[in-house]
């Protein structure tokens, strides 16, 4: 990272609905520039956050600083320096292209001296040149979702929220789409994105997950992959399956074990150490093991480790 | 055992040459697979590659152009109602009603699909439970968070205990963890021997189908198990780690060996020839421009790697 300028500044930041802590002193610092990820479980405190972030919603306590000005104290400022893009609701599809531009240069209060030259520079980046008249609903998803980005940075804010921006996207169209998105980033925009989708989690340069309100883990997605999980990750291809899932239910310093198609990942404290135990467990249960070895663990691996392990009432310090 | 096997030599669901226009889009071309008993099979494609259609066509909804399909041993042309008694369909929007109850909402389809009340408790609360919902069946649906929306939508549509079940992107917008449970759900209805179609547009969760179709622009890539799918590719994968990785990557996208090259948020993911010459060649190449690293190492090809490879051939994440 070039920049170390920070772009969003969170201390302590806290929201209460009544007895109900949503989001529990939660910290973050992200530089100027940078592709972040904020991750977490349905109900973890993810859009409360976001809602305090995007000047909509009062902290209880704590503050929270975006691009300089302070969530609870000056939130027109600070909606009127970010963007916010979807890929569920973003565009008008009955209007043309041009119409949605003109739309959100409205909404988002672009100067009429700025207008003619915004509105060329997102036809440029979108690939619409020539197209203008073209009714959205029609463009293939790749060219809509760059057109929807445009829109949305339409004001040149310094920080932009991206909302699953590509998911039920082509792999290509999306490759290409997450291109621009570092190209922005090198340009200086900070890029705040939340997913679901582990395949969107790796386009980020860092990630925080979130559960029950508080940070849970927080790193690349590499170090998230080699130090957060708890455990390590085995694969055990075997039959029959289902008794083989059974069996393990009840099995010594079995964490977690699930099914992937017509194999297992099961988390274990010492992946080294438990295969030849597990061979020989399994084998007692009549289970014929052909294939076992541990493996790295994915991003999905790592956010369900962390979710459902503080699920099963265990303490671990962030 | 060997019951598991007969029932896994009967084509449970059969498409053959399944084909359907909409003006100026050929949605779904000549499209054919066959899915067992016992077997989840997933149609994975991204938007618009003709997996709502084609699943549309199976359910006795909307008629094939050309072509034909049998659910549970009946037509689904000829005879639409015996092939929509067998099965149970799943649309994008399942029909919940948000101010009824858990319960409520599961006593209406169990109506609706004639199943008896003693039948009907039995089997809502052994499915409850599979969707770790036992304690919500106060709550009304319009209550419930997305990922325990989704399970609801699925144990009212498993009430009758059908023996096909068409799954139409059950999990997107889901979180991690409700996705799992509902994957759970799934892997226990195979052991009574229904067959399921699943369609996703997140090609990872591919990885979770005992076989997989998949899908571009209306037309089969290639259908066969994820583990088959991954090794078809014939290429290496690396996965390089660094702290700059657009420096990283202006250094490595002209070298020997890459056909495709992609960008993320720590490194690169790269498919190469022959990852054994290569990451020599690349830890050099990278050592001699001064461009910092951690690691070079090989990963196992992801589903994603053959959906780019077949569709560009490999050649278009470098534009």
């Amino acid at each position: 990272m070039p920049e170390q300028e920070t772009s969003v500044a969170v201390e302590n930041l806290v929201k209460r609905f009544g007895d109900f802590v949503a989001v529990d002193r939660i910290n973050l610092d992200i530089r100027k520039g940078e592709v972040f990820g904020f991750l977490g479980p349905n109900g973890a405190g993810k859009s409360t956050t976001i809602r305090m972030l995007c000047g909509l919603l009062k902290p209880t306590s704590g503050r929270a600083r975006v691009a300089g000005y302070d969530v609870a104290r000056e939130p027109e400022a600070v909606r009127q320096n970010i963007g916010y893009m979807s890929q569920k609701f973003s565009l008008y599809n009955d209007l043309k292209v041009i119409e949605n531009i003109r739309l959100f240069a409205g909404l988002y209060s672009v100067t009429p001296g700025k207008l003619k030259e915004r509105i060329e520079w997102a036809l440029a980046m979108a690939n619409l040149k020539g197209r203008e008249n073209l009714i959205t609903g029609t463009l293939p998803g790749g060219w809509k979702q760059r057109l929807a980005l445009g829109c949305a940075v339409l004001h040149k804010p310094p920080i932009i929220f991206l909302d699953e921006p590509t998911s039920g996207v082509d792999p290509i169209s999306r490759r290409q789409f997450w291109d621009l998105i570092h190209q922005m980033a090198e340009e200086g925009v900070t890029v705040f994105v939340t997913t679901h989708y582990m395949e969107e989690a790796e386009y980020c340069n860092r990630l925080a997950l979130i559960f029950r309100g508080k940070i849970v883990a927080l790193g690349t997605p590499s170090e998230l992959k080699r130090d957060a999980m708890k455990g390590e990750l085995l694969l055990i291809e075997c039959e029959p399956l289902g008794s083989a899932v059974e069996a393990l239910q009840s099995a010594p310093d079995v964490m977690d074990a699930a099914v992937f198609g017509n194999a297992l990942h099961l988390v274990v404290p010492d992946a080294d150490a438990a295969v030849p135990r597990m061979e020989k467990y399994l084998a007692n249960h009549g289970i014929v093991v052909s294939r076992i070895e541990k493996i790295r663990p994915s991003l999905e691996d790592v956010f369900v480790s962390l979710t459902t392990a503080r699920d099963a009432g265990e303490e671990r310090t962030a | 055992m060997t019951e598991q096997l007969q029932s896994a030599n009967r084509s449970a669901i059969k498409a053959e040459g399944l084909t359907k226009s909409f003006p100026g889009v050929r949605a779904v071309e000549a499209l054919s697979f066959d899915v067992r008993a016992g077997e989840i099979f997933g149609l994975v494609g991204p938007d618009g590659a003709g997996k709502t259609t084609t699943l549309r066509m199976l359910a006795g909804v909307m008629p094939p152009d050309a072509g034909k399909a049998t659910v549970a041993a009946f037509d689904v042309v000829r005879d639409p109602e015996g092939a929509k008694h067998a099965l149970s369909y799943m649309p994008q929007r399942f029909g919940l009603y948000d101010d009824l109850t858990v319960d409520e909402n599961i006593r209406f389809y169990a109506d609706l699909f004639g199943v008896r009340r003693a039948e009907r408790e039995e089997r809502s609360t052994e499915l409850l439970k599979a969707a770790g919902m036992s304690e919500f069946r106060k709550r009304l649906a319009g209550k419930l968070s997305g990922g325990m929306k989704q399970k609801l939508g699925l144990v009212c549509a498993l009430i009758h205990r059908p023996k096909v079940i068409l799954l139409d992107e059950p999990t997107t917008g889901v979180d991690p963890i409700s996705r799992r449970d509902f994957w759970r759900i799934l892997y226990e209805l195979i052991a009574e021997g229904v067959a399921i179609l699943i369609t996703t547009a997140y090609l990872d969760e591919a990885e979770r189908c005992h076989r997989v179709a998949l899908l571009n622009q209306g037309k089969l890539l290639f259908c066969d198990t994820p583990a088959n799918l991954k090794a078809r590719i014939g290429k290496d994968v690396l996965s390089v780690i660094a702290p700059e990785p657009r420096r990283l990557r202006s250094a490595l996208e002209h070298a020997d060996g890459i056909s495709s090259l992609v960008l993320t948020g720590d490194g690169l993911h790269v498919v190469v020839d022959d990852a054994a010459r290569r990451i020599p060649e690349f830890e050099a190449r990278l050592k001699s421009a001064n461009v910092p690293f951690d690691a070079i190492h090989q990963v196992a090809p992801t589903i994603e790697d053959l959906f780019v490879d077949a569709v560009a051939g490999g050649a278009s994440s470098h534009a």
